[in-house]
């Protein structure tokens, strides 16, 4: 009877122990808005990319110092110019239990030529050739050294699980943007988490896969249960209070607290997301004078707007790029001497100035509309008088496609990671054919600046490409095609104890894989 | 009684015409929802593409009649960001907005007559010029503000209170999540409620106030108190009855109102609700989701002032129902 007694005795001990030893760990985010839907390839935008690395893998991802690293391609090697072959993994397996094949990349490779969002990016793609199981060639068209930027885009799909039709008879692989399809409600992928229940708007829960591959990471999450939370102030209060353990983003108003508050860190990191003006020449004859692009740059007061506006919350800007970009240049110095812009007015012929329209976001980038309000009153000290208005971004965009002012804000991220990004989209020639200059609503246009992008879109060669975008770049400040502001900054809560330092990059995904949480 | 209903139902159907007229008609000026469905670097030809799938360019007349077909069907179109009928949505999201309303409902109901009684008979205690003054500040500052104000007090700085979300809901009648079945649920509705309660409870404090005093000084009452009748039931049971009269009338209205308050309320909160909803839609352009909000607010509006009516003709006998359906 004794020796039964302690036996249960023991019995329950170890049960109590080993019930410690696999307490789960629980994180709780908070964003503020959920992904659209739980299909990776429906929309291109921060919160699908954040999913797609929860739920999925990237062949190749960055780090924090935007290198690659290798993640389901263990390796790869350029053949041709235009062939890169990639090397699997092995024993990576989905979410359903199916293993990754190298038709799975391209069946995904397809796909993601189809998808309105993602294609773009793949336009100068070609093919994925299979060669064998494991190993498989991505083909351009032409020589690109975007590749590996591009194949952090490649996230395989199950497809398999993908493959066939539901039971009211859609394609599973349907590719829907707006309705019901079975991909945007059903998820296999090769990720650290499985998506376990979810209600849009309200809450997603992800659950530890229990077959991932990379058992090096000393990620020990088991669950996050990730709730948008729109209102900034609400959302910092749910860190402090302790009932989230990770938010993002944090406001400007809020980073003392988050960081004097005991039990929170805040995280911050530079972004790569500038915030410029654009200068219509088409609507102002006096913007075609290099010398008064020039003047507004130079009565422009970035620091200070940094500084005052979005309490050091970002980085003083003079060009498109970003530090760890190919084409930054770190000569190129922010500009600011009232003097000298109103000499340069004068010069230009403009000493008693003129009247422009300016509109700006009010919704859209960090404190956009107080931005817009203080570049409208330094641009008064040398006689531009600015007649401002600002929207919510619904109605803004709608507005910029029109060129409906003189001046207007644009904040640009490239998708690329790359500088040449910035040019084709930002201040390149306007041309419908190419889309070139798209969100050019300054009609700036320098063919040489035109041809130093297209050199540099074949140019494999790291050293020569760089030179190539700083030169870029250069010219573009010289010529004051546009009026940079300054790279948002990004910003992170945790509670203590939540690791989350090591996971975060510039690109605002942070890689819940690997998040430790001190038990 | 029943002419008066087929009358109602008319003016329901009417009313709700209109607002889906109108919601159509600012639909334009909403923003454009390809922003939202896109990202920023899809073409403008592709754009296009999705907006002749989407119907977007035809004709307003052309895209209206649409509308109004498949509304007859019971079909208010496909919401662009939940992938799923509009109708459905907000039916879905309408029991944690219905249960917010009540919890305020309950505190205002709760409240507003014992305090609005107890300043109509001793007006000048220290406690009832506490009241008034704590109404005054109550009714001035704006729902979000009390609501931010509310989380940080009880939730930041005391941590008794949850911050945000519904919590622990359980699914009662089929569809219906509740809040009121968990300690954890109650925990999260309490501030909620009280923020949304903010505005209309003192309003009703005052106006019960302002009532039951006039009731106070009628030549029945001063009867009443010569003839000897205990206090208490001249105030609850003669003074209170012809108080309530006005009150349900401005109650009925306020509910409807409520609703709309939910908007600020849920935003602050996080609360699943069909204000919170419709916040997000109006910002996300998601113009099929605005337009069958619209219409279902109509609808609860014109369905409480329905039964407002019906109830006022059940405590006030001279008001004639049938006659006023003639």
């Amino acid at each position: 009877m004794n020796k039964l007694i302690r036996i249960a005795a023991a019995g329950v001990m170890t049960a109590a122990l080993s019930t410690v030893a696999q307490a789960e760990v629980t994180v709780k985010v908070a964003y503020d808005a959920d992904p659209v839907s739980l299909d990776p390839h429906e929309q291109l935008s921060g919160g699908t990319l954040q999913l797609s690395h929860m739920v999925f893998d990237p062949l190749v991802r960055w780090t924090q110092d935007l290198q690659f690293e290798a993640r389901l391609a263990q390796s790869w090697e350029q053949i041709d110019a235009t062939t890169t072959r990639f090397h699997l993994r092995d024993g990576v397996k989905f979410h359903s239990g199916n293993e990754l094949t190298a038709a799975d990349v391209e069946w995904t490779f397809d796909r993601l030529k189809e998808s309105p969002d993602f294609k773009g990016i793949f336009s100068l793609f070609t093919d994925v050739k299979v060669i064998d199981e494991d190993t498989f060639d991505l083909i351009t068209s032409e020589p690109y050294p975007l590749v590996l930027h591009t194949a952090t885009y490649i996230f395989p799909m199950d497809s398999k699980f993908y493959t066939g039709t539901t039971d009211d008879g859609k394609d599973k692989a349907e590719l829907v943007k707006h309705g019901d399809s079975f991909a945007s409600r059903n998820v296999s992928g090769t990720g650290p988490f499985t998506v376990s229940e979810r209600e849009q708007g309200v809450k997603v829960v992800f659950d530890r896969f229990g077959g991932y591959w990379d058992t090096a990471t000393k990620g020990n999450v088991d669950k996050i249960v990730l709730t948008p939370i729109k209102e900034d102030p609400t959302r910092v209060a749910a860190l402090l209070s302790g009932d989230v353990d990770f938010i993002a983003p944090v406001p400007p108003t809020d980073l003392k607290r988050v960081e004097e508050n005991d039990g929170t860190n805040l995280i911050t990191m530079p972004g790569t997301r500038i915030i410029t003006f654009q200068m219509n020449q088409n609507r102002v004859e006096a913007f075609k004078d290099a010398r008064v692009r020039q003047a507004i740059d130079y009565a422009v007061n970035n620091a200070g707007i940094v500084d005052r506006i979005m309490r050091g919350f970002g980085t003083v800007g003079a060009q498109a790029s970003p530090a760890g970009y190919l084409g930054h240049d770190p000569a190129l110095a922010p500009r600011f001497d009232v003097e000298k812009a109103k000499t340069l007015m004068a010069e230009a012929g403009y000493a008693d100035g003129f009247e422009v329209t300016m509109m700006a976001p009010n919704n859209r980038y960090v404190n956009d509309d107080k931005i817009a309000q203080a570049v409208a009153s330094m641009l008064s000290k040398i006689n531009i008088k600015v007649d401002l208005q600002t929207m919510p971004k619904a109605q803004y965009w709608p507005k910029f496609d029109e060129r409906a002012a003189d001046m207007m804000m644009i904040g640009w991220h490239s998708d690329t990671e790359d500088s040449a990004n910035f040019h084709q989209f930002l201040s390149a020639c306007p041309d419908e054919a190419t889309g070139n200059g798209q969100y050019n609503s300054g009609n700036y246009c320098n063919a040489e600046a035109d041809a130093l992008m297209n050199a540099s879109n074949s140019e494999t060669d790291a050293g020569k490409r760089g030179a190539m975008l700083q030169k870029l770049e250069g010219i573009l400040y010289e010529e004051a095609a546009f009026i940079p502001l300054h790279w948002q900054n990004l910003a992170w809560g945790a509670r203590k104890g939540v690791h989350a330092e090591a996971i975060v990059n510039a690109l605002n995904f942070p890689y819940f894989g690997d998040l430790v949480v001190d038990k | 009684m029943l002419a008066y209903l087929v009358k109602r139902v008319f003016q329901a159907i009417a009313v709700m015409l209109v607002i889906s007229l109108v919601g159509f008609a600012i639909q334009d000026n909403l923003g454009d929802p390809l922003r939202e469905l896109v990202g920023q670097s899809v073409s403008e030809e592709v754009r296009q593409e999705l907006r002749d799938e989407l119907g977007l360019n035809d004709s307003f007349l052309k895209q209206y009649t649409r509308f109004l077909g498949n509304a007859l069907q019971g079909d208010l179109g496909t919401s662009y960001f939940f992938k799923e009928p509009a109708l459905d949505v907000i039916l879905k999201k309408l029991p944690a907005t219905l249960e917010l309303v009540l919890g305020a409902t309950l505190i205002i109901v709760g409240l507003s007559v014992p305090l609005g009684v107890y300043t109509a008979i001793k007006p000048n205690t220290i406690l009832s010029r506490l009241i008034m003054g704590i109404s005054i500040v109550g009714i001035s500052i704006p729902v979000f503000l009390t609501a931010i104000l509310m989380i940080f007090v009880f939730s930041v700085e005391f941590g008794w209170l949850p911050s945000y979300g519904r919590g622990d809901v359980v699914t009662v009648f089929g569809h219906w999540d509740t809040n009121f079945a968990t300690l954890d649920g109650w925990a999260h509705i309490l501030l909620p409620s009280l923020a949304l309660a903010s505005i209309m409870l003192p309003l009703f404090v005052r106006l019960i106030r302002a009532e039951m005093m006039e009731v106070l000084q009628s030549e029945y009452v001063k009867y009443a108190k010569a003839k000897g009748i205990r206090p208490f039931r001249i105030y609850f049971v003669h003074a209170l009855k012809n108080t309530l009269l006005p009150v349900i009338t401005v109650g009925g209205v306020q509910i409807g109102t409520m609703v709309a308050y939910t908007i600020l309320t849920e935003t602050v909160f996080q609360w699943p609700g069909m204000g919170f909803m419709f916040l997000e839609a109006v910002n996300r352009v998601d113009t099929p989701l605005i337009v069958a909000y619209l219409i279902v607010v109509g609808f609860i509006f014109v369905l409480t002032n329905t039964v407002v009516d019906l109830i006022y003709g059940l405590v006030n006998p001279t008001v004639n129902l049938a006659r006023m359906g003639a």
